[in-house]
């Protein structure tokens, strides 16, 4: 099954290592696959640094596409990390 | 035997700032020091077998970080992330899948194909716009660099030294690297650069350990492995020393600890002088940590509580209550002596990530400490509302720090009345009577000391900062480094000004740096009257030794002396005299 939404970034500092630390470890717990897109530019989204090198500031809309089995609880997960701006208060 | 006759021909002579004698061997922390071959391979089985050896290396280099992650304090949350991160980065397919295909199409070995993979990388992070993202990189370098180091088999040498423990010897250490390295394993620091307020040495004199800075080539001379002797007494290091030295060395290594241990004895006692005046001594620390030391060298409370650490080691800013647990478990350790908490004094070498400050060509002149906080008053009032709420745990102090004129004080001083007023609206308790001062270190400050001082209760001189700023000397740089003095006859005047300004206003006068632990400096200080001097802990029993046998009267006639004295070098000269004078042992010690 794909899946395939655009997600906002909200956090001030954007999408550093932190966060994308988080959205590689949820990545792990899944068996289905994640990939991102900024730009016409498409990155897996397991490793860390290729999203890093998406180099999302603030407000960046990205294209979220997750293709497999569990990939319908994945991108609820997901929507929520990106949501509650990873966990950062800013 | 003297000390010429062993140092040999490879010995290097820097600027000690913690005394002390360590033998052992030697570990670069210069991440671009694993040196590389580059071969190319004929045949597949080979190629096969690169790639095997490469895998086992991350494997190890995986273990080596997991277990640095579980061997860490619960405390060190935001390292543990730094940590969790590089073994995203170990997994991530720029660098694992590409420097496998690099092995297998261009047949090349393992080393070569990872430092492919790197440059790749490097380039891809250079083009990206945002600073911080891009600085990423040094994340990828550090994890490259094991990899590279457990790949040309160094990894198990440094770890397999003798006891285990080595002395750190790198071209300078920040605040960031010293939160890295795994300190119960370090004897002793070298660094090629740094003076005696670098950060390499206030951490190096935090944690006791014997240190040299501003050795200029200690990299380039001293290579890993190598046994070292580092004599943080006369800043002399002995690199590959024979017996004869070791055996020279290892007895004054003796005699310099039973005679510390007969300072450290006596630390009880108050720092009163023969003629019945009583000076107050007190310490400077940095981490919860020291409390210990302060209390077994008979520190009479917390003169500088230095809070960067809790920014430092962390990526965002930390929490009011990670802030006021810390706050309060100091005043609630050190009562009922005071804590005297200096807020944030980040900027300048002090540099934080997250802090997102530009680069400024000239940090110590620029967005730091107080004009950092008012200009970003919601991180300062975090800080300010953790100290008022640790307040009503002990007897807490606050100090604004580089003030330099009297709008910066209202100003600041306004933020916390703004911050009171919250608390009570919340019904949140503090102490209405906390006292508040300002650290005097700015030039202009002790201009206008006398106007300063009706709106504060107390003067906070830190000479670190006064001595660069009046002299014009970056502390750090090691071509000027030995301008940086606390003898010079301008400091001393300025001092003079401030106590003499808050004595006619009725309000304290305490002096905290380095200055203050120095033993040669206590006829200045004493004959000046300052109400308290506040060290790193380690300097106390000395401090309080010499303030025990100097009288007050003495102390005046020095200063009197002193203020007839223009250079640098009579002022020092002439307290050399006095104070080997009264004391030979610490003249033979490296004391002076």
């Amino acid at each position: 099954m794909e899946m395939v939404r655009r997600l906002k970034i909200r956090n001030s500092l954007g999408l550093h290592a932190r966060a994308a630390a988080k959205i590689v470890e949820l990545a792990d717990r899944y068996e289905s696959e994640l990939f991102l897109k900024k730009d016409g530019r498409q990155v897996d989204g397991s490793n860390i640094l290729s999203i890093l090198t998406l180099a999302c500031p603030k407000g960046t809309d990205m294209e979220v596409r997750i293709i497999g089995e569990d990939s319908e609880q994945f991108m609820t997960e997901l929507d929520a990390l990106f949501q509650g701006k990873f966990g950062e208060n800013k | 035997m003297n000390e010429d006759a062993v140092a040999g021909e490879k010995s290097l002579k820097g600027i000690a700032v913690y005394p002390g004698i360590v033998i052992g061997k030697a570990q670069l922390v210069d991440r671009s020091k694993v040196k590389i071959q580059y071969q190319y391979l004929v045949n597949t089985e080979h190629l096969n077998g690169e790639v095997g050896r490469f895998e086992e290396a991350l494997r190890v280099v995986e273990k080596e970080i997991a277990s640095l992650k579980n061997g860490m304090a619960e405390k060190v949350n935001d390292l543990s992330f730094i940590l969790d991160s590089h073994l995203m980065i170990l997994k991530d397919n720029m660098l694992r899948d590409s420097t496998i295909r690099a092995i297998r199409d261009e047949k090349i070995n393992a080393e070569w194909a990872l430092k492919k993979s790197l440059e790749k990388i490097r380039k891809v992070f250079e083009q990206i716009d945002d600073e911080y993202i891009s600085n990423r990189i040094s994340d990828v370098e550090n994890v490259t660099e094991r990899i590279l180091r457990t790949l040309s088999g160094k990894a198990q040498q440094s770890l397999s030294e003798i006891d285990r423990r080595v002395i750190v010897v790198a071209h300078d250490l920040s605040p960031a690297d010293t939160t890295e390295l795994n300190l119960g394993r370090v004897m002793g620091f070298i660094t090629d650069v740094g003076g005696r307020t670098s950060h390499t040495a206030i951490v190096a004199q935090a944690l006791e350990i014997p240190a040299i800075v501003g050795l200029e080539s200690a990299t380039d001379v001293v290579a890993d492995g190598d046994l070292l002797i580092v004599d943080g007494s006369t800043g002399v290091v002995v690199v590959n020393p024979d017996d004869r030295a070791i055996i020279y060395y290892q007895e004054k290594k003796l005699q310099l600890e039973d005679y510390r241990s007969s300072i450290a004895r006596q630390s009880h006692l108050p720092a009163l002088t023969p003629d019945g005046q009583r000076i107050t001594v007190m310490a400077n620390i940095e981490f919860l940590e020291e409390v210990t030391a302060v209390r077994n060298y008979g520190g009479e409370g917390i003169g500088l509580y230095r809070t960067e650490f809790l920014y430092l080691r962390s990526k965002g800013f930390p929490e009011e209550e990670d802030l006021f647990e810390d706050y309060r478990e100091i005043a609630e350790l050190m009562a009922p002596e005071s804590v005297n908490i200096r807020t944030l004094d980040i900027g300048g070498d002090k540099f934080v990530s997250e802090l997102e400050i530009t680069k400024e060509m000239n940090p110590a002149l620029g967005l730091r400490a107080i004009r950092f906080c008012l200009k970003r008053p919601e991180i300062f009032k975090t800080q300010l509302r953790a100290i008022l709420r640790a307040s009503v745990h002990g007897h807490i102090r606050l100090i604004f720090p580089m003030i330099s004129g009297l709008q910066e004080l209202l100003d600041a001083k306004d933020i916390l009345e703004q911050v009171k007023m919250d608390l009570d609206r919340d019904h949140i308790p503090y102490n209405e009577k906390m006292e508040v001062g300002i650290m005097v270190e700015i030039p202009s400050a002790v201009v206008m000391a006398g106007v300063l001082a009706r709106h504060v209760d107390f003067f906070s001189i830190g000479t670190n900062d006064l001595i660069q700023y009046s002299l014009a000397i970056d502390r750090v740089n090691e071509h000027v480094a030995h301008m940086y003095q606390p003898f010079d006859p301008a400091l001393i005047r300025m001092i003079g000004r401030v106590v003499t300004a808050g004595r006619s206003e009725g309000i304290r006068v305490t002096l905290c740096g380095e200055m203050a632990g120095d033993p040669l400096c206590v006829p200045i200080l004493l004959g000046l009257g300052l109400d308290a001097l506040s060290m790193n802990a380690r300097s106390m029993p000395l401090i309080k030794k010499i303030v025990r046998a100097m009288p007050m009267s003495q102390a005046r006639d020095d200063l009197k002396e002193i203020m007839g004295l223009y250079t640098v070098h009579e002022v020092q000269q002439y307290l050399f005299e006095r104070i080997g004078g009264m004391f030979p042992e610490l003249r033979e010690k490296g004391y002076l």
